[in-house]
């Protein structure tokens, strides 16, 4: 005779049907404007480093749970987005086996190696980059101008070569040939950088399309860019000029805002998007690099259990022992 | 245990490196290529080898009291003579390894083996023990080294106070760099412990199977 299971679990008892995968497809979605916008930019090349990263990532997923016994949850999309977020972060024209090595580290020694999905203590796609760049600096600093988008450069066009917007800022290039790149320029993302960052529109389409399902919350991306404003603005900076370049928009509504390796209490998520503004200012003004996103938010993660212990919220009817 | 089970011990089943998890400061950062792993290995060999055979001897002599500066002491003649003879002989490497070579002193394998084993054994299996413990650390090492060189390197043996150029194993720009930096080393020193974990729990379950067989 079967007897009629009780189900003892803790609240909340009110369930929402979102899922993982659900959740996983939605931002695959809203980065398929980002990654369209950096094929038309960037060409073929492109299109090989995205198709490369996504392949590897599910790939090496599988092939960790084959490996371990466990149950092969590449349907759920999480080697996906990781795959799709790394690609987005490299120079359009890296090697295929690069980006698919990358891609596999972070799968591999990101998440993997962790336990998976939800035990991992750094964004696996952030870690695949910063292997990448520790590995192949090179090819990871080999940045290309899209075509036809150096007209505001005038006669200053041949020293530009292969810098960055952020590169030619610390250069003082600016300053010195008395130039400047025009926002409409940065917006749509007419300059060179990773393939997925220099579009300021298409990455805005994708977080206005997450933040209006609610599936990030507007607390990481409004300390984040926040924070780097008001710095840039205090060092008499161009806060536009910060907010547009580099990786400052993926990593704020992408990166910053993943699940597993941000704080779950609403104030621990502002106090993640402030550090990370604060790390990214710091290495972008300071640093040996000319962008940070990348080691910000790296770093905020391994605060992200700190913050969270610091800001549990007050329960209902608690009274704090020292009060 | 027979001589050679104790000389064995050394090898596989409690190997410094991958099984006992000792002398991690020098196993990670001086495993950069194969021959630096192997003069290493060497050379804390030598040491750990003549220091187990004194130890051993002087055992019923050293005061409990004050054993270990006792330890330090044999210990430290021998790894003065390490340092000598490498200083002497292979200028290059003995730079490479720099101050790994003095800080053999405080290496936990050879106290540890001083301590656990020649301080309470006869001279014969306490010269057993080192050279297995030693020839352990020093194949754990040179594992190690071998995928970092050959994969942050992207060459094989490069060794030139031995007059060896080496083999170019992955073309030249591509190697991955990361390797041969700290991370490198906790990385496939961590990816290496997980696959050798994985194939004694298999050996020991299939001695198990045997085991069961056979009765």
């Amino acid at each position: 005779m079967e007897t009629p299971q009780l189900i003892v679990s803790p609240a909340p008892h009110i369930r929402a049907r979102q899922s993982t995968a659900g959740i996983m497809w939605m931002v695959v979605t809203s980065l398929i404007p980002a990654a369209a916008a950096g094929v038309v930019l960037f060409g073929r090349p492109a299109l090989v480093v995205i198709v490369s990263s996504i392949l590897a990532a599910v790939l090496a997923e599988a092939f960790c749970q084959r490996v371990t016994g466990r149950r092969i949850t590449v349907g759920d999309g999480s080697a996906v987005v990781t795959g799709l977020l790394l690609a987005l972060t490299l120079p359009p024209e890296l090697p295929w086996w690069m980006t698919a090595s990358g891609a596999a580290f972070a799968i591999i020694i990101g998440k993997q190696v962790f336990g998976g999905l939800g035990h991992n203590l750094f964004n696996p796609a952030l870690a695949g980059r910063a292997f990448l760049l520790a590995s192949w600096p090179g090819a990871m600093m080999t940045w290309k101008w899209p075509a036809a988008s150096l007209s505001w450069a005038g006669e200053s066009v041949d020293a530009i070569g292969g810098a960055t917007v952020l590169g030619l800022a610390r250069q003082g290039f600016f300053a010195k040939h008395g130039v400047a790149v025009p926002y409409s320029q940065l917006f749509m993302g007419n300059i060179a950088g990773s393939l997925g960052e220099t579009s300021a529109l298409a990455l805005l389409i994708g977080a206005v399309f997450l933040l209006a399902f609610r599936v990030i919350d507007w607390r990481i991306p409004l300390g984040y860019l926040g924070t780097l404003a008001i710095l840039a603005l205090l060092a008499g900076q161009d806060p536009i000029f910060h907010l547009l370049t580099g990786g400052v928009l993926l990593g704020a509504f992408f990166m910053a805002t993943d699940y597993v390796t941000t704080p779950i209490t609403p104030g621990g998520r502002f106090f993640f998007g402030l550090g990370c503004g604060v790390l990214t200012f710091l290495i972008r003004i300071y640093g040996g690099y000319p962008e940070g996103v990348t080691y910000a938010i790296l770093l905020m993660n391994a605060a992200a259990p700190l913050l969270e212990k610091a800001t549990i919220p007050k329960r209902f009817g608690e009274v704090r022992a020292d009060v | 245990m027979k001589r050679w089970q104790v000389f064995a011990n050394g090898i596989f089943r409690e190997n410094p490196i991958f099984r006992l998890v000792l002398g991690m400061c020098p196993t990670l950062a001086v495993s950069t290529a194969v021959v630096n792993g192997l003069g290493m290995g060497l050379a804390a060999t030598f040491v750990l080898v003549c220091s187990n055979v004194i130890i051993s001897l002087l055992r019923n002599v050293i005061p409990k009291e004050v054993r270990i500066p006792c330890y330090i002491v044999v210990i430290a003649t021998f790894v003065t003579i390490v340092d000598k003879v490498m200083a002497a002989s292979a200028p290059g490497l003995h730079q490479v390894l720099g101050i790994f070579i003095p800080l053999i002193v405080v290496n936990c394998i050879i106290l540890g083996r001083a301590e656990a084993f020649a301080s309470k054994n006869t001279v014969g299996r306490a010269f057993m023990d080192g050279l297995g413990m030693g020839i352990g650390f020093t194949l754990g090492l040179v594992l190690l080294s071998f995928f970092r060189e050959v994969l942050g390197e992207g060459m094989l043996l490069v060794a030139e106070d031995f007059g060896f150029t080496g083999w170019r194993i992955i073309p030249e720009d591509n190697q991955a760099l990361m390797l041969i930096l700290p991370p490198g080393a906790f990385i496939t020193l961590g990816l290496l412990l997980a696959g050798i974990n994985k194939l004694s729990a298999k050996l020991s379950a299939a001695k198990d199977l045997a085991g069961k067989g056979g009765e």
